[in-house]
C-alpha cells in the first residue's frame, strides 16, 4: 500500500472510533435533558432514577469522546498538511470555533450536569443539562459545516494557491449543510433511541420487568416511531441536494452507468457495480423506480458514472453497499418501531421474546448506519478531499509509506485495548441498569467524583458490576 | 485597523501552550515520580492531588494546536508533518495515562497494577516526546516554499533526545514541589529530599541547552551575543541562578509549602522565555516568520473574537475549580 491508501486508513479508523462516542453523547445529552424536565414536572421517581442511570453510560461516552478526539485535532497537520496549508483558512477557523464552544460547554456546565445536583438547586441544574445538549449540537454544528464546506465549497476565493475566505455566512450554510446536519443529529438520536430500547428488551429478556425498564422501552419506541420515518424523508433530500451538487457520487451510489435515449432509469436494489468493466454485475433492477425516487418524474434521467471522466469516478462498489446497508438498517428500524408500537398498544411487548431478541439485536444498528453512512459520504466524494478544487492525492502529507503504515499500526492497537476497555465497561453499566433510589453522586474536593473528569461520573467499579451480574443470574437459577 | 492580527494570535498561542506546560507538567510529574513510591496509600494520596484537575489541562494543547492551524496553517502543516512521529507518540502517551487514570479506579484489584504501569509509562513517553518535539522544532525545520523538505528521522538527532531527559527532569521537579505543597507528614519530607537533587538535574539541563543551541546555531547565536540583544538576555541566566538558590533554600524551610512550587514555575517560565526569545520572529525555524506564515487575514480575524469572548471564561473556570480544591490531601482522604 501507497503512503496516501494509508494515510486514508488511518484517517478512516480513527474518524469512525471517533464518532462513535460523539454520536452516542449528542443523543444522550438531550435524552437526559428530556428525562430531567419530566421529572421535575411529574415528581415522578421513576425519571429521576433513569436520568441517573443514562448519565453514568453518558460521562463514559463523554470522557471517551474527547480522548478519541485529541488525536483528530492533530491529524489534520500530521497526515494531511498540503490540504491544511491549502485550506486552513475556511477549516481552520470552523475547527478552532468547534473547539472553543466545546471547551465552553465542558467547563461550564458539564460538572455541574454530573456532580453538582446537590450544590445548586434543581432548576439551575435542569438549565445546566440544557447546556449540555446545546453544546452537543453546537459542536455538531461547526464540525459539519466544515465537513459540508469541504463537499459543497462555496463563499471563498483562490488566491495564491490558496483558498481566501470571501463571505463566512456562504461558508457556514452551504448547499449541503443543512441536509447533512438533520441527518446527523436525527441520526445520532436513533442510535440512541436503539441502544435505550436494547437495553430495556435486555432487562426484559432476563426476566427483569419493571417500571423503569417498562418506561424506557416506551420512550426509545416513541422516539424510533417518530425520527426513524423522518430520517427516510431527510435522507431522500439529502440525496437529491447530492444529486444536484454531487452528481457522480449520486451515480454511484445508484451503480448508474449511461442513459438510454428516452428511457426512464430503473432502481438497481442489488449488484456488483464493476469499475473496470463501467457496468453493475448481476442487478436486480424495478423499471422506473429511478427515475421516479430522483426526479420525480415517470422518465426523468440524471447523469450516469460514465459522464464523467475516469479519474473522477469514486468507487462505485463500495458506495452502493454502504448506501444500501445504511438505507437497509433505516428501513428496518422503521419495521422495528411500527411493530413495537403495535405490540404496545395490545400489551403484548413485554412478554413477546421474539420482538425483545428483535430489538436487542437492532441494539448497535443506529450507529452501523451512521457509520455505513459516513463511508458513502466520503468514499463517495473521491477523488476529491474539497470536492471539485482539492484532489485528495494532492492533499497528504510528504511521508512514506512505512511510516504511516507504523503509525496505523499503534493507533489500531492502542485504540482497540483503550476503547475495547471503555466499551466493555459501557456494556456493563447498561447491563446493571437502572436502581431506584439511588444516591445522586457528589463531587467536590476530597471526593471520587470531580468536575473536571467526565469518567468518574460513573462511580462503579469493574469488580462492582460482575458482582450484580452474577447476583442477577444466580437469583434467575432458582 | 491596523491590528497586527499574527501577533496576537502568536501571543495567544504562546499564552496557551505556557498554559499547558504549566498546568499539565505537575501531573506529568507526578506521574513520573510515580515508581518511586511504593506504598500504596502514599500513591493514593499522590493521585488525589491531581486528581481535580487534570482532565481540565489537555484542553489548552488542543487550543494551542487549533490556534496555529487557524492562525498559521503553513506552519501547522509544516511542523506536524516534520515532527510526525514524536507526535504521535506523544498523544499515544496522553491517550494512555488519561485513560489509565480512570480505569485504575474502576479496574478489579487483580488487574490495577496494569493500568498502574500505563499511568507511568504514559506520563513518560507523553512529556519525553514533548521534549523531543520541542528539541526538535528548536533545532530547525527546514522548509523550502512552505513545504517541509526532509526525512521522517530529521528529529532523531542528540539535541532533541537530550530535551526529551531535560523535560523529564523539569516535569518531575515540577509534580514533586506540587506534591510538597499538598501533603504533609513523611511523605512531605521524602518529597523535599528528591526535589533536591531534580533541581541540580534541572540547573545543569538548562545551562546545557543554553550552551548548546547557539553552538549547533549560529543564528541563534548571533541574536544571542549582539547589541542590544545581549542585553536582554543578560537578566535570564542571572534569574535562573537566582530561582535556583531559592528554590534549594525553601526546600529545606519547614514552613515553606507553597514556595518551591512557584519558584519551580519561575524556572520554567524562564527557560521558556528564553526560547521564545531565540526564535523570535520565526514560527518555523530557522527560515519562516511569523508573517510569512500566517493565514488569511480573514480567518484570523473571524476566529479571534471568539477566542477573546472564550479564551476569559476558560479562565474563569479553571481558577475556579483550583479554588474550590485547594488545601491538602490527607491519607485516607477521598476515593471511597
Ligand atoms: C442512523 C443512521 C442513519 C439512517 C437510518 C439513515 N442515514 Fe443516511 N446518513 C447517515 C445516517 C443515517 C449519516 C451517517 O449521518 C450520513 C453521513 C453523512 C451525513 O450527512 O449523514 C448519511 C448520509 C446519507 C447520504 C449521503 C449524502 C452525501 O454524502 O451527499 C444519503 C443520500 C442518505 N444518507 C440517505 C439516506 C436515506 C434515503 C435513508 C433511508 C432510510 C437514510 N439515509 C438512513
Ligand atoms: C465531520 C468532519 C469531517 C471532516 C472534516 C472529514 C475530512 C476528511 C478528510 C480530510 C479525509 C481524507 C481524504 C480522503 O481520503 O477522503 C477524509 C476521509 C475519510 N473520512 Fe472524513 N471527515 C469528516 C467526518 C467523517 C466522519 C464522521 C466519518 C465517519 C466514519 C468519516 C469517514 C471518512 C472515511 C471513511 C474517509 C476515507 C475515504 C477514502 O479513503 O476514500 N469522515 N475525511
Ligand atoms: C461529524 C463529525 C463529528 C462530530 C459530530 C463531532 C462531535 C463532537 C462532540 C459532540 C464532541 C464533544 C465530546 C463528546 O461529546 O464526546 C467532540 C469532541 C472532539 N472532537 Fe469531534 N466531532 C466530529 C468530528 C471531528 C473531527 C473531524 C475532528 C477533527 C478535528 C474532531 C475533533 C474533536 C476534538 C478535538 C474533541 C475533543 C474536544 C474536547 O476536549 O472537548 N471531531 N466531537
Amino acid at each position: 500500500m501507497d503512503a496516501l491508501l494509508l494515510a486514508r486508513v488511518q484517517f478512516a479508523f480513527t474518524i469512525s472510533f471517533h464518532i462513535v462516542f460523539p454520536a452516542l453523547t449528542i443523543g444522550l445529552a438531550s435524552y437526559l435533558a428530556v428525562l430531567e424536565g419530566l421529572w421535575l414536572k411529574s415528581g415522578n421517581a421513576i425519571y429521576r432514577d433513569l436520568f441517573h442511570f443514562w448519565k453514568k453510560v453518558f460521562a463514559v461516552a463523554f470522557g471517551m469522546g474527547v480522548v478519541s478526539g485529541l488525536v483528530m485535532a492533530y491529524q489534520f497537520g500530521t497526515n494531511w498538511a498540503e490540504f491544511s496549508r491549502f485550506a486552513g483558512g475556511v477549516t481552520g477557523p470552523l475547527l478552532t470555533y468547534e473547539v472553543l464552544t466545546a471547551f465552553f460547554l465542558e467547563a461550564g456546565f458539564l460538572g455541574v450536569m454530573l456532580f453538582g445536583m446537590h450544590r445548586v438547586g434543581p432548576g439551575l441544574h435542569f438549565f445546566a443539562t440544557i447546556m449540555v445538549a446545546l453544546g452537543t449540537l453546537i459542536s455538531a454544528t461547526w464540525i459539519l459545516a466544515s465537513n459540508s464546506w469541504m463537499q459543497t465549497p462555496q463563499g471563498h476565493e483562490i488566491i495564491d494557491g490558496r483558498v481566501v475566505p470571501v463571505d463566512w455566512l456562504a461558508i457556514i450554510f452551504n448547499p449541503s449543510f443543512p441536509y447533512r446536519l438533520v441527518h446527523m443529529v436525527f441520526a445520532a438520536f436513533l442510535a440512541t433511541a436503539l441502544l435505550v430500547v436494547a437495553s430495556a428488551a435486555w432487562h426484559l429478556l432476563r426476566g427483569r420487568d419493571d417500571a423503569p425498564v417498562r418506561k424506557m422501552l416506551a420512550m426509545g419506541l416513541g422516539m424510533l416511531l417518530v425520527v426513524a420515518p423522518l430520517q427516510a424523508f431527510v435522507g431522500d433530500l439529502h440525496g437529491l441536494n447530492t444529486l444536484e451538487h454531487q452528481p457522480a457520487k449520486l451515480a454511484a451510489i445508484e451503480g448508474h452507468w449511461e442513459n438510454k435515449p428516452g428511457e426512464a432509469v430503473p432502481l438497481i436494489l442489488f449488484g456488483l457495480p464493476d469499475m473496470d468493466a463501467e457496468k453493475t454485475r448481476y442487478a436486480v433492477e424495478i423499471p422506473r423506480l429511478g427515475s421516479m425516487l430522483l426526479t420525480h418524474t415517470w422518465d426523468g434521467q440524471f447523469p450516469g458514472l460514465k459522464e464523467f471522466p475516469k479519474e473522477d469516478r469514486p468507487d462505485s462498489l463500495v458506495v452502493f453497499w454502504s448506501f444500501r446497508l445504511m438505507v437497509g438498517l433505516g428501513f428496518l428500524m422503521i419495521v422495528l418501531a411500527v411493530l413495537g408500537a403495535w405490540l404496545h398498544r395490545r400489551n403484548r411487548i413485554y412478554a413477546s421474546r421474539a420482538y425483545l431478541q428483535f430489538a436487542l439485536a437492532m441494539g448497535p444498528a443506529g450507529l452501523l448506519a451512521i457509520l455505513a453512512g459516513w463511508v458513502t459520504t466520503e468514499i463517495g466524494r473521491q477523488p476529491w478531499v474539497i470536492y471539485g478544487v482539492m484532489r485528495t492525492a494532492d492533499a497528504v502529507s510528504a511521508h512514506d509509506a512505512s511510516q504511516v503504515g507504523f503509525t496505523l499500526a499503534l493507533f489500531v492497537l492502542v485504540y482497540t485495548l483503550v476503547f475495547g476497555t471503555g466499551t466493555v465497561y459501557l456494556l456493563r453499566i447498561i447491563g446493571k441498569g437502572p436502581e431506584s433510589g439511588e444516591p445522586t453522586p457528589q463531587g467536590g474536593a476530597g471526593q471520587m467524583r470531580q468536575p473536571m473528569r467526565p469518567l468518574s461520573g460513573a462511580p462503579e467499579t469493574f469488580d462492582d458490576l460482575e458482582a450484580v451480574t452474577v447476583a442477577r443470574s444466580e437469583h434467575h437459577g432458582h | 485597523m491596523a491590528i497586527d492580527l499574527p501577533l496576537v494570535w502568536a501571543i495567544l498561542i504562546l499564552f496557551s501552550v505556557m498554559m499547558y506546560v504549566v498546568m499539565d507538567g505537575f501531573d506529568l510529574g507526578i506521574g513520573i515520580l510515580y515508581p518511586f513510591f511504593r506504598d500504596r496509600k502514599d500513591r493514593d494520596v499522590m493521585m488525589n492531588t491531581v486528581a481535580p484537575v487534570w482532565d481540565g489541562n489537555e484542553t489548552w494543547l488542543v487550543l494551542g494546536g487549533a490556534g496555529l492551524f487557524v492562525a498559521f496553517p503553513i506552519a501547522y502543516a509544516a511542523i506536524l508533518t516534520a515532527l510526525y512521529l514524536p507526535l504521535v507518540f506523544m498523544l499515544v502517551g496522553l491517550i494512555f495515562r488519561g485513560v489509565a487514570f480512570e480505569f485504575r479506579f474502576k479496574a478489579p484489584e487483580a488487574k490495577r497494577h496494569y493500568w498502574d504501569k500505563a499511568f507511568t509509562l504514559g506520563s513518560y513517553a507523553a512529556t519525553y516526546f514533548q521534549g523531543v518535539t520541542l528539541g526538535a522544532f528548536l533545532q530547525g525545520i527546514p522548509v523550502l516554499d512552505g513545504k517541509f523538505v526532509a526525512g521522517a528521522f530529521t528529529w532523531l538527532t542528540p539535541f532533541p533526545l537530550f530535551v526529551g531527559c531535560g523535560l523529564i527532569a523539569a516535569y518531575a521537579l515540577l509534580g514533586a514541589t506540587w506534591l510538597v505543597m499538598k501533603t504533609e507528614g513523611r511523605l512531605q519530607e521524602r518529597l523535599r529530599a528528591l526535589a533536591t537533587p531534580l533541581t541540580w538535574i534541572l540547573l545543569l539541563v538548562i545551562a546545557t541547552i543554553s550552551v548548546w543551541t547557539p553552538l549547533a546555531q549560529p543564528a541563534i547565536a548571533q541574536k544571542w551575543f549582539t547589541w542590544p540583544n545581549i542585553a536582554w538576555f543578560s537578566p535570564v541566566p542571572a534569574l535562573v541562578l537566582v530561582c535556583g538558590v531559592l528554590l534549594q533554600r525553601k526546600l529545606r524551610d519547614h514552613r515553606s509549602h507553597a514556595m518551591p512550587f512557584l519558584l519551580t514555575l519561575g524556572l520554567v517560565f524562564l527557560g521558556y522565555s528564553g526560547l521564545g526569545i531565540s526564535l523570535w520572529p520565526n514560527v518555523v525555524p530557522p527560515s519562516v516568520t511569523l508573517w510569512q506564515a500566517a493565514g488569511p487575514p480573514r480567518s484570523l480575524g473571524f476566529t479571534l473574537v471568539g477566542a477573546l469572548l472564550i479564551v476569559p471564561m476558560i479562565l474563569g473556570y479553571t481558577a475556579w475549580g483550583y479554588w474550590v480544591f485547594r488545601g491538602k490531601v490527607h491519607h485516607g482522604e477521598g476515593y471511597h
